[in-house]
């Protein structure tokens, strides 16, 4: 047995090295979108809220898909995010990357405050803790309106990128440019974390938390942690949203920002981190689509495609998908065990 | 004082109605019924309608505001969410959040995105002066119809055969099912009392919120999950207070505080959730 120990090591190391890598398609993917944004200007409004959606659910991902942490009140740190951004800049510290770091910062630091409240009780305590957490921050951010600007929202001017790339209505494309660098790097970023030693152990916490404690894994600080790396995610979409429309209002923190990111996630599908771009581009997608057709009531084919999803079964789906893809490119090659 | 705590026992007794089928569905059955607003808003456009069309008087709708929701009740409980007794959670709130969403534009292009009013008969809308006490006549109404409404909830779910079949099918549903109890059309019986109440609940409702609208559901969604949140998962006697406890702080606090508003119920909810996530009214124990 032991024997065998140094061989398995090097082969358990050199697959995970191997997941690291980025594969042919995610590069196409990456590229294709900076094309679209620089070859249509006209459509960059619409690829920066992709993209920014796409941020919000990736980081809905990060809690839902790999911790297993559900959630019904996600807004609450897009809204901690955008706020944050939004004040810094209306009380004259324009520059968005300063903004958009504070506000991650911010919002992570209330995801790890927020935690162990999350972490206590049932998914169904869960879901009602985290709607309850957001509508307390909506209301304080309604009563205090000489910060917020309460009802009427607040606006003002944001700076130039790095000094240099104005990001405002004149500059549309050059917003959605500055989203998608951000929203790149934030990818690359959660890509590693989830494909570390980390990661891993977090995805062997949600799915036998026992087991993984009993491995020694430490599982209560890794769920902690990983949510408040996934409120700085939604922090920093905040941020994106706010920098890039230059409004903040009260709705941020509304129970549809919510219930709409947890749909994208799911229509994405959860646990391999594209499934919130995907579902953002489809979502968004949709309702600009139908949005012209039957306006208003786009949201109706929406519920009816969750209906749908969930009577169906999501599991069935997703491994008829899996089945589909397996068929489409030939088989990866398996190292054989020594 | 006295009539803010009238008011509030008022408004208690009408959020216990809404809510007490969800106490019996997220509460008892421990399913994500988000979707329980839409039956509400069901039975307030039946009242609003036939008020209004049908030139029906407002008591003589209340028996259709029930009866409708239940019916529908009955149909989408048997065609979806029986396949989601025991799924998880999240695809139990992904249904529901579907429903909703499905709801509200479709009542927004049946009936248009304008409130419904209801228009109360004249006894119904005046008020008693006493010292120190201004009731509305119609908040008297509600104290006592849904003040009956529940005791004939508690007694039917305490003391008859069908209540104990229930309580004994929530409890374990594989034993009460090996015993020959027919759980699920136990489960869909108690579903469809559940959306028929909430539809009465939405009818008396109408006139105190202002009309319904087809944003009912989502405006009311945090209100019901407050209840039965601090009500707890042992049914309805726990809703009922929670349903109260509510009302009253709701009301207090609006008047009182107006600065803070409804923080203080969203607050009440969490630390409840916190100190005792089976309810501030739940037998100890889990």
């Amino acid at each position: 047995m032991s024997g065998h120990e140094p061989a398995e090591a090097a082969r358990v190391a050199r697959h995970l090295l191997r997941r690291r890598r980025w594969r042919p398609l995610e590069i196409v993917a990456w590229t294709a979108t900076l094309a679209l944004i620089l070859l249509i200007p006209s459509r960059a409004l619409l690829i920066n809220e992709i993209l920014i959606l796409g941020l919000f659910a990736l980081s809905l991902d990060l809690a839902l898909g790999y911790a297993g942490l559900v959630s019904l009140g996600h807004a609450a740190f897009l809204g901690l995010g955008a706020y944050t951004a939004g004040i810094m800049a209306s009380r004259g510290l324009a520059d968005p990357t300063l903004g958009l770091v504070v506000a991650s910062l911010v919002a992570g630091l209330a995801g790890l405050v927020t935690a162990p409240l999350v972490l206590r009780g049932t998914d169904l305590t869960r879901l009602m803790v985290t709607l309850g957490v957001s509508l307390m921050l909506g209301e304080l951010a309604n009563r205090n309106s000489w910060l917020t600007g309460g009802a009427d929202g607040l606006d003002f001017t944001i700076g130039r990128v790095l000094g240099q790339f104005p990001i405002d209505f004149a500059g549309r494309r050059a917003a959605a440019l500055y989203s998608f660098v951000v929203v790149f790097a934030l990818f690359a970023l959660a890509r590693r974390v989830t494909r570390s030693s980390f990661g891993q152990s977090v995805q062997a916490i949600r799915q036998n938390r026992l087991r993984a404690g009993a491995l020694g894994v430490p599982a209560n600080r890794r769920l902690v942690a990983t949510y408040g790396l996934a409120a700085a995610y939604a922090g920093a979409a905040g941020a994106l949203l706010a920098q890039t429309t230059q409004i903040v209002s009260l709705d941020i923190f509304d129970f549809h920002r919510s219930a709409d990111v947890l749909l994208t996630l799911i229509i994405g599908g959860p646990g391999y981190l594209y499934g919130g771009l995907i579902g953002a581009a489809i979502f968004i997608g949709l309702r600009d689509a139908l949005a012209g057709a039957t306006p208003e009531y786009w949201e109706f084919w929406i519920g009816l495609m969750l209906v749908a999803l969930v009577t169906v079964g999501r599991e069935r789906i997703e491994t008829a998908l899996k089945r589909l893809a397996r068929r489409l490119r030939p088989a990866p090659r398996r190292e054989a065990a020594p | 004082m006295l009539t803010i705590l009238f008011d509030g026992v008022a408004y208690g007794m009408l959020l216990f109605l809404l809510a007490c089928g969800l106490a019996v569905t997220l509460g008892l059955m421990n399913f994500v019924n988000l979707a329980h607003g839409v039956f509400a808003m069901g039975g307030g456009y039946v009242t609003a309608l036939l008020m209004n069309r049908a030139g029906i008087p407002f008591l003589a709708t209340l028996p259709f505001a029930f009866i409708v929701p239940a019916l529908v009740g009955i149909v989408v409980e048997r065609l979806l969410y029986r396949r989601l007794y025991g799924a998880s959670p999240l695809d139990q709130v992904l249904l529901t959040i579907g429903l909703v969403l499905m709801a509200i534009p479709a009542f927004d292009y049946f009936l248009t995105d304008q409130p419904q009013q209801i228009h109360l008969p004249a006894f119904l809308q005046g008020r008693f002066e006493l010292p120190g006490l201004t009731i509305g006549a119609y908040r008297l109404f509600l104290v006592v119809v849904c003040g009956l409404i529940a005791a004939t909830l508690q007694i039917f779910l305490v003391g008859t055969r069908f209540g104990a079949q229930l309580r004994a099918a929530v409890d374990d549903r594989r034993v009460a099912a090996g015993l020959g109890i027919d759980v699920g059309r136990l489960f869909a019986i108690a579903f469809a009392i559940g959306s028929g109440l909430a539809g009465l609940g939405g009818a008396l409702a109408a006139d105190v919120v202002g009309g319904v609208d087809p944003n009912f559901p989502i405006k009311f969604l945090v209100s019901f999950l407050i209840v039965v949140a601090v009500g707890g998962s042992r049914g309805v006697a726990g809703a009922f207070f929670g349903a109260l406890l509510l009302g009253v702080l709701d009301v207090a606090g609006k008047y009182y505080v107006p600065s803070i508003g409804a923080f203080v119920i969203y607050a009440v909810m969490v630390t409840t959730l916190l100190i005792r996530p089976q309810g501030l009214f739940a037998k100890s124990g889990t």
